[in-house]
């Protein structure tokens, strides 16, 4: 970014921040200064916009601000992302969870659905999937049009398959997607207990109760007051003996919430609730 | 003070902290280039030998002065407003996470005239625009002496892109660092 036109201070994003809470109702008030920061001089670059303009365009084109809050959160993920992470869930969380009559996941913060299909998979593998259900929630409706497809590019497949082996899986990952052209569409058996919609974090409730919920590599960019509020949500939503699951540098810092939970792996991040 | 560092620039890097003393003025962010695949041990074995604390830097802790932080691979490293650090997983930069730049920057835009930016040896073009973006912003930028360099890449392309950059051999790199602890020492 060694273009200083396009750029902002910490002021001028705190009156943006301000205008799309009034104009559309999203909150990023607890999200990091930092990252926003970066994000809105992005497509300021990108689209050659002021600040002036953007600010106008912000208030008066709404087909934009869809744009923008793509672009303004980080969407970036992977299948089998951590593989120590999958392994501990295969080998320690899984047993447990098959002791459920029905499971439920939610996979709240899932972008394009990546991580939720791993989900999928690894239940599937165990032989769990035909009474589970999974949820993938995000505020980003691009990314959850993208999730419900189900289609990669195949050239990620390699990394993705790397990371499946690096999990311990016996299987390939070929056998749960099929390569088309220079896509790979996941199996339609996989899909059939996933549902993906909108919910925000911030300003919406509890909407079931699950088994276990994933949230992985979204509270990084929450402040401390917000992150403390999404996991009380993730408290309320979880039954007793649920798990919780924060990605490798997400860890439940409030002693209140510590004492709720259990620690099933200190370094993948993975809790039992069971106060 | 941020340092960013990649290929044949990790032995000079080590021996700058090991140089520092327990006292030192500034809080010191290193970014360098490494595998995600291996977990490194280095920030551990660093802490044995170094009189100032090394550790990886958390998410939403409080950056401090005598405290050299390492970005943790795979995340880029955010400085905030209020001085705390953010991880960010957003999409790596020249195939780097973490990315030089993207520190060099943030960290500007807190700390503005306050940075001291340093580039050593590495591979490729990441650092440059945040070594520039950081003279822009009134900081001090310097470069490690490309003749001296193992690889000559990043501290070249920073020379191309920066306007007035302080290019320095390795000894008076060392110089530069010393200086910076006596400096205080005066105004105290
Ligand atoms: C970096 S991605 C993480 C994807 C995946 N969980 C992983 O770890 O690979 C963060 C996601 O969180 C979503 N997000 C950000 N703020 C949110 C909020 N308030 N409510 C729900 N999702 C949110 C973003 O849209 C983005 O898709």
């Amino acid at each position: 970014m060694s273009d200083f036109v396009h750029t902002i201070s910490f002021d001028d994003l705190v009156e943006i921040t301000k205008l799309i809470r009034n104009v559309y109702g999203f909150d990023f008030v607890g999200y990091s200064q930092a990252s926003l920061k970066r994000r809105v001089t992005r497509i300021m670059q990108l689209n050659n916009l002021s600040l002036f303009e953007i600010r106008s365009r912000l208030t008066n084109d709404s087909a934009f601000f869809d744009q923008f809050l793509t672009e303004v959160t980080v969407n970036v993920t992977e299948m089998f992302r951590d593989p120590g992470f999958f392994k501990v869930l295969r080998n320690e969380v899984f047993p447990y969870l098959a002791s459920f009559q029905r499971i439920k996941v939610w996979n709240a913060g899932c972008s394009s659905g990546e991580e939720l299909y791993s989900f999928a998979i690894l239940l599937e593998e165990q032989g769990l999937y035909s009474r589970s259900f999974l949820y993938g929630t995000d505020i980003n409706t691009r990314v959850l049009s993208k999730a419900k497809k189900g289609i990669y590019e195949l050239s990620r497949m390699k990394q993705y398959s790397e990371n499946f082996i690096a999990t311990g899986s016996a299987h390939s990952l070929s056998d749960f997607y099929t390569a088309k052209y220079e896509a790979a569409t996941i199996s339609n058996k996989l899909k059939k207990n996933i549902l993906f919609s909108v919910h925000n974090l911030v300003s919406d409730g509890v909407f079931n109760e699950f088994q276990m919920i994933s949230c992985r590599n979204v509270l990084i960019y929450f402040d401390v007051e917000l992150q403390e509020r999404v996991i009380q949500l993730f408290y309320d939503s979880l039954c007793m003996l649920g798990f919780l699951c924060l990605g490798s540098k997400e860890t439940l810092r409030s002693n209140e919430m510590a004492k709720r939970f259990r620690v099933v792996s200190k370094t993948e991040n993975i809790y039992q609730k069971i106060a | 003070m941020v340092i960013g560092c990649s290929a044949g620039g990790f032995s000079l890097m080590f021996d700058i902290l090991l140089s520092l003393p327990a006292e030192f003025p500034l809080a010191v962010v290193v970014i360098i280039h490494r595998s995600r695949k291996h977990k490194s041990s280095m920030e551990a074995l660093l802490q044995k030998r170094t009189k100032v604390t090394v550790k990886l830097a958390d998410g939403h802790e409080q950056m401090k002065t005598s405290v050299v932080y390492f970005a943790p691979t795979d995340y880029h490293l955010l400085l905030e407003p209020n001085g705390t650090f953010t991880l960010d997983c957003s999409e790596p930069l020249f195939f780097c996470r973490p990315a030089i730049d993207v520190t060099f920057e943030s960290v500007s835009d807190v700390c503005k005239d306050k940075v001291i930016g340093l580039l050593l040896s590495g591979a490729n073009q990441d650092g440059a625009n945040g070594l520039a973006y950081i003279e822009a912003n009134g900081g001090l930028a310097v470069v490690q002496d490309p003749s001296s360099a193992e690889v000559d890449v990043m501290p070249s392309s920073a020379i191309g892109t920066c306007k007035n950059p302080l290019v320095l051999n390795n000894s008076d790199i060392f110089e530069l660092v010393s200086q910076i602890t006596a400096l205080k020492r005066t105004l105290n």
